[in-house]
């Protein structure tokens, strides 16, 4: 198995509030990597640093490369792609424009029929087939999901991060869209996924991460993970002192 | 006031309106992308103007050594910024190159050309490709590092921008004023009117720039990429759009587009160093009425201030710049009510 | 050094001013002062109105043009005495501001100085192509300004005029910016919400500074038409306007010193580049605006402080002399019974489009209560939150307070009536201290208006505001910090001042907006000692919060939401066993 990603000792935080502690961890190519726990642990500055949406300290090797001094379009021309928490979406563009610009990378790097691509999406997401023509804000939260998910994959990515991908969707979205995620790592894709949801995220996933106030507490197998009372604790604090 | 009367006014306000259309495209074009209000588009148009006419009286035109000049300053500039940041020197000589290129050859063709006396055309097209290289460079000395400003910061350095270059072209291209032969002497009648083959060109290259454009915004993934940046910054850097390659694409194209109705309006003005700022300032007008944002609005807005002007000179000549100018305010408040209301501090 | 300065530069300075025509100083220098006086008086203006406000104007000449125009036409043509035209010119300068900042002070954004350079051109056309005011010519022959017998001429005898209004402009603009109509007028940069939240209303303040800017202005033309004795359309063009925001910027436009230093520089340098680009580049020519342009865009580029901020350094400001021991209370709201009924939230809807953010969600706090209302992310807490103090508006539903129906009040409406809150990102005024920050939540408690404030007879008043600020600092165990600049204050203190600032509104009801948020677990623990205090006092409370941990112990009763809707509502035990609320925080299905 080839290491795709080594992050170790990251740093990062927002002004002069550190959120980030030094962080240690790995992702292997076609695994799908799982960093989960309670709110305002850190999991999106962890995402964020790793794309250079903010400055961080501490050695991050992808794909071999070493990322220090590398800028933001730097980093998704090598083939990070990020799916951010707020989706950062095209609004007043439509669907399709959303999916072609994804698709931006492969353009300038000059990829044979990257075009093509938008028939993969459309297929694992007929729902954003349907409404091609809409403007992406005028979709529900669970398409918007989608087509931010669908907007990251035009670029073939080769590491796809996902930035609490069930934030604000109801139950059945949820499900629809952690299908999608299994489809996939079926298809090799290698996935690092930022969730609060614990439990559809260690289904999902190879491997997990828990982290807490910056730092990671816990990691393991995914299947593991899911039986470990200590994840329940980190997300329920009062249940452990309480109980 | 007779129908004959009317036509001809009619006619004058929209020849002079498509003008205004092409400067009020390019100022929502420029917002649209990078959030600057560029007060300075005017003093692309004065540019164009006053080199083609320099080229005209055999001249080397000054436009040559000002742009040599900045694309020196914005090199050396970058060069030291990329220096201090430890940046690979293998890069850096690459940039620093890359940025005197262009200027460099396009200002030794001209310094060929200037006293060969060649067809206008090609004068034309020399001059395009002479200001066209400003806009990147005007966009990288003052704008760039600050792309993370606030509509307010960056049009304030507009301000600043416009004073240095109205400056720069007293310096360079001197006091006096130029008047540009017509590309096309003919004359047509279409009915009571009298066209001319100027008044031609400038609605066709209007209608040839405008489905230009929109052929590029629409369809190109280019020009879509663009206005990506303007919808969402961080979505489209998420992409691997680039805001600095984004901001000089618009701002080389707000140069062209300036440059362009310089040319233009040739034969109809005595062009100054300084008079490119209030024929700005009306495509700014009409950009603003379109709220910065809508194409066909400023289309119809310039072809509204080109009418408004030329109706307005001809009943209160002197006050019509107090009606153009005054009448924009309540369309301003029209606007801020409509739109979105953020709070951008 | 510094305190030195603090107390005695002002005094010093206006002193040498005064004097320095009596000084055997050149005359051109003399000359150069008049010149940096007259500026000086706009951009104070600009000071007032850009750098403190947040209002960017580039229009101010043509207001300096309306009292040189007033000053000129009635002394010439209608044989006025200058000083009747002087209140003639404030008063004309009064009303195109009102009407001007009727229109434009709505507006947004960029609009606004979009809006200020359309009318600054359409006001200087006006004036050059109107024949009784002379065109392009102007008007010419003014006379000189005379007190008694002695006439002041247009040199050493007028710079003790133009300093007198200068340093009195700058005196009152001082006095002006340390005061409640002052504090209200730094609130407007922050954004309306904060502002409003505290009952101020932005679009009145906003006026004031502009009609104050429009004074200003007014009076530096007024003695300008007596200066030049000529006065015609040129210095009051767009251009001029610029400049005048350009000094401003420079000099630092958020220091009243910095509108001296600007003015200086740039009337100095201009000088003297109008004297040495035309010899260096070989050709005569107006190059100065070359330099000017360039030094602008720089300035904003690496030291958008302006000059000032280099000198500042050298001046920190004092610590604020504690005179207000004895200052009686401010009046006291009459507090709600425990178990009156409050906060009724009855149904409400918020719709965003197609998107529902609040599903029906109904709930009531009692006099005394402390109730938590929270949800894993994107429950829509925060929405409900806004609904109820009136940011938002409601698509359906009713909120009523102690009986009466608020939903689509304004939030200082609400305010008045005895809301407060805080909110999710702090909203402070980082320039000011923490006691002053705080002592801008008195706002609704105290009367002092702009005239009163820079006459500073509202010193009796500002005591007891302070001595209120100081009272809910020790409340909540800040008392210590209150000479520090707020800017200067880590996440969890600003959450803390903040709650102070709320409870210096003597509320009936606490609204707090996920105070937790982004706190170290140190921070958390002060911030759940306090919250545990007041409520030992008696204060009702709503708790926004997403940390169930934090809120376990603190509240009465919790609220928990879920994709807009009401989930559960019960005691902290009854929520915490719940296992349908565990699941929504797992994510389980349920």
């Amino acid at each position: 198995m080839t290491l795709l990603l080594q992050v170790t000792d990251l740093h990062a935080g927002y002004g002069r509030a550190e959120v980030l502690t030094g962080l240690n961890f790995k992702l292997e190519k076609g695994q799908v990597v799982t960093v989960i726990g309670p709110n305002g642990a850190g999991k999106s500055t962890t995402l964020n640093a790793l794309m250079a949406v903010l400055p961080s300290r501490g050695q991050v090797l992808f794909d071999g490369t070493d990322l220090a001094e590398v800028t933001l379009e730097e980093r998704v021309m090598l083939g990070l792609a990020l799916v951010p928490e707020k989706r950062e979406l095209f609004g007043t563009m439509a669907v399709e424009d959303n999916l072609v610009l994804g698709g931006f990378r492969a353009m300038k790097q000059k990829v044979p029929n990257w075009r093509g691509e938008l028939d993969r999406v459309y297929e694992l997401f007929p729902r954003l087939k349907e409404r091609r023509a809409q403007l992406a804000g005028t979709l529900s939260g669970g398409e918007r999901q989608m087509l931010a998910v669908g907007r990251a994959l035009m670029s073939r990515p080769k590491l796809l991060m996902l930035d609490e991908p069930s934030l604000g969707l109801a139950p059945l979205v949820v499900r629809e869209i952690f299908r999608i995620i299994e489809r996939l790592r079926e298809q090799g894709t290698s996935i690092l996924l930022i969730e609060q949801n614990a439990r559809a995220a260690l289904e999902v996933a190879d491997h997990g991460y828990v982290l807490e106030t910056g730092a990671i507490v816990l990691d393991g197998p995914a299947d593991q993970l899911a039986h470990d009372p200590r994840v329940i604790e980190t997300y329920l604090g009062a249940a452990r002192k309480a109980g | 006031m007779d129908l004959s009367i009317a036509g001809i006014l009619a006619l004058d306000g929209v020849t002079n309106g498509a003008v205004y259309a092409l400067l009020a495209l390019a100022t929502v074009l420029v917002f649209a992308v990078t959030r600057v209000i560029f007060i300075p588009q005017g003093e692309f148009v004065a540019f164009g103007a006053l080199t083609l006419a320099l080229f005209q009286a055999g001249k080397v035109p000054g436009t040559v050594w000002l742009l040599l000049i900045l694309a020196g300053v914005v090199a050396l500039a970058e060069l030291v910024h990329g220096l201090r940041h430890h940046l690979a020197p293998r890069r850096l000589v690459r940039s620093f190159v890359g940025t005197l290129a262009y200027p460099v050859l396009v200002s030794i063709v001209s310094w060929w050309a200037a006293p060969r006396g060649l067809p206008i055309l090609v004068q034309a097209a020399l001059t395009l490709a002479l200001v066209t290289a400003f806009g990147p460079l005007v966009y990288r000395a003052a704008y760039e590092s600050l792309a993370d400003a606030s509509v307010l910061v960056l049009l304030i350095v507009s301000v600043g921008v416009h004073f240095a270059l109205v400056g720069l072209g007293l310096l360079f291209f001197g006091a006096e004023g130029f008047r540009n032969p017509s590309f096309w002497d003919a004359r047509f009648s279409a009915g009571p009117l009298a066209l001319s083959g100027q008044t031609l060109i400038i609605f066709a290259v209007s209608i040839a720039l405008i489905v230009g454009l929109w052929l590029f915004f629409e369809r190109s993934l280019r020009g879509k990429a663009l206005r990506a940046t303007a919808v969402n910054r961080l979505g489209a850097r998420l992409m691997g759009i680039s805001s600095a390659g984004a901001g000089r694409l618009s701002f080389t194209m707000a140069a062209f587009i300036g440059a362009l109705s310089g040319l233009l309006i040739g034969p109809t003005t005595t062009v100054f160093y300084d008079s490119g700022f209030l024929i700005g300032l009306k495509g700014f007008v009409a950009a603003v009425f379109a709220g910065l944002s809508s194409y066909p609005l400023a289309l119809v807005g310039a072809l509204g201030v080109g009418l408004l002007e030329s109706f307005g000179s001809f009943w209160a000549s002197a006050f019509k710049e107090v009606i153009v100018f005054g009448a924009i305010v309540p369309v301003l408040l029209w606007r801020s009510l409509r739109d979105p209301h953020t709070e951008d501090h | 050094m510094g305190a030195f300065f603090q107390r005695w530069g002002f005094a010093a300075f206006a002193v040498l001013m005064l004097v320095l025509p009596a000084l055997p100083v050149p005359d051109f220098w003399v000359t150069q002062s008049n010149y940096i006086g007259l500026y000086s008086l706009v951009s104070l203006g600009l000071v007032l109105l850009t750098g403190v406000a947040g209002l960017t104007s580039f229009g101010q000449a043509a207001f300096v043009g309306v009292g040189a125009y007033t000053a000129a036409f009635l002394a010439t043509k209608l044989g006025v005495s200058p000083w009747l035209t002087l209140l003639v010119g404030l008063g004309l300068a009064v009303a195109v501001a009102l009407v001007l900042g009727a229109i434009t002070l709505r507006m947004s954004g960029h609009y606004l100085p979009l809006a200020t350079m359309c009318w600054g051109l359409a006001l200087n056309y006006a004036m050059a192509n109107m024949d009784w005011l002379g065109k392009y010519d102007g008007l010419l022959g003014i006379p000189t300004l005379h007190v008694g017998a002695i006439d002041l001429g247009t040199e050493r005898g007028l710079h003790v005029v133009i300093w007198v209004f200068a340093l009195a402009g700058a005196w009152g603009v001082t006095n002006l910016l340390d005061s409640r109509p002052g504090r209200a007028i730094r609130s407007l940069k922050s954004g309306a919400t904060m502002a409003e939240a505290m009952g101020i209303s932005t679009f009145r303040y906003k006026t004031l500074a502009f009609v104050i800017a429009a004074m200003l202005a007014s009076v530096s033309g007024w003695l300008f038409a007596h200066f030049q004795r000529t006065v015609n359309p040129t210095p009051f063009s767009l251009g001029k306007g610029i400049e005048y925001l350009f000094m401003a910027v420079l000099g630092g436009v958020g220091q009243v010193w910095g509108a001296f230093l600007g003015s200086a520089a740039v009337r100095i340098v201009d000088d003297q580049l109008q004297v040495w680009l035309p010899r260096l580049i070989g050709t005569g020519g107006n190059f100065e605006v070359i330099v000017f342009g360039i030094v602008l865009v720089v300035i904003l580029k690496y030291a958008p402080e302006g000059l000032w901020s280099f000198v500042g350094r050298w001046t920190p400001p004092a610590r604020r002399k504690r005179d207000w021991g004895g200052a009686p209370a401010l009046p006291l709201r009459a507090k709600p019974a425990r178990g009156e009924l409050l906060l009724e939230v009855d149904a409400v809807r918020k719709e965003f489009g197609g998107l529902v953010a609040v599903n029906d969600v109904s709930f009531q706090i009692k006099g005394g209560d402390i109730v938590g209302l929270i949800g894993p992310n994107g429950a829509g807490k925060s929405t409900t939150f806004n609904l109820v103090t009136g940011v938002l508006s409601l698509t359906r539903g009713a909120v009523r307070f102690r009986g009466e129906a608020i939903g689509g009040l304004p939030s200082r409406e609400i305010a008045r009536r005895g809301i407060s809150r805080t909110f999710q990102h702090v909203k402070m005024i980082p320039e000011m201290t923490v006691l002053e920050n705080v002592a801008l939540g008195g706002y609704l408690r105290s009367r002092s208006g702009a005239l009163k404030a820079m006459l500073r007879l509202d010193r009796a008043e500002e005591r007891q505001l302070f001595a209120e600020a100081e009272r809910q600092l020790a409340r909540i165990g800040m008392a210590d910090k209150m000479d520090e600049l707020a800017g200067n204050l880590a996440l969890g203190p600003q959450r803390l001042m903040e709650i102070a600032r709320a409870l210096a509104t003597d509320p009936a009801l606490l609204l707090l907006d996920e105070p937790a948020a982004g706190l170290r677990h140190k921070e958390k623990q002060a911030l759940g000692d306090v919250l545990r205090q007041l409520k030992a006092e008696g204060m009702s409370i709503l708790l926004v919060e997403h940390d169930m941990d934090f809120v376990m112990g603190l509240t009465d009763r919790i609220v928990v939401m879920e994709f807009g809707t009401r989930l559960i509502e019960g005691t902290p035990e009854e929520v915490q066993a719940s296992p349908a609320v565990r699941a929504a925080y797992l994510g389980t299905e349920h």
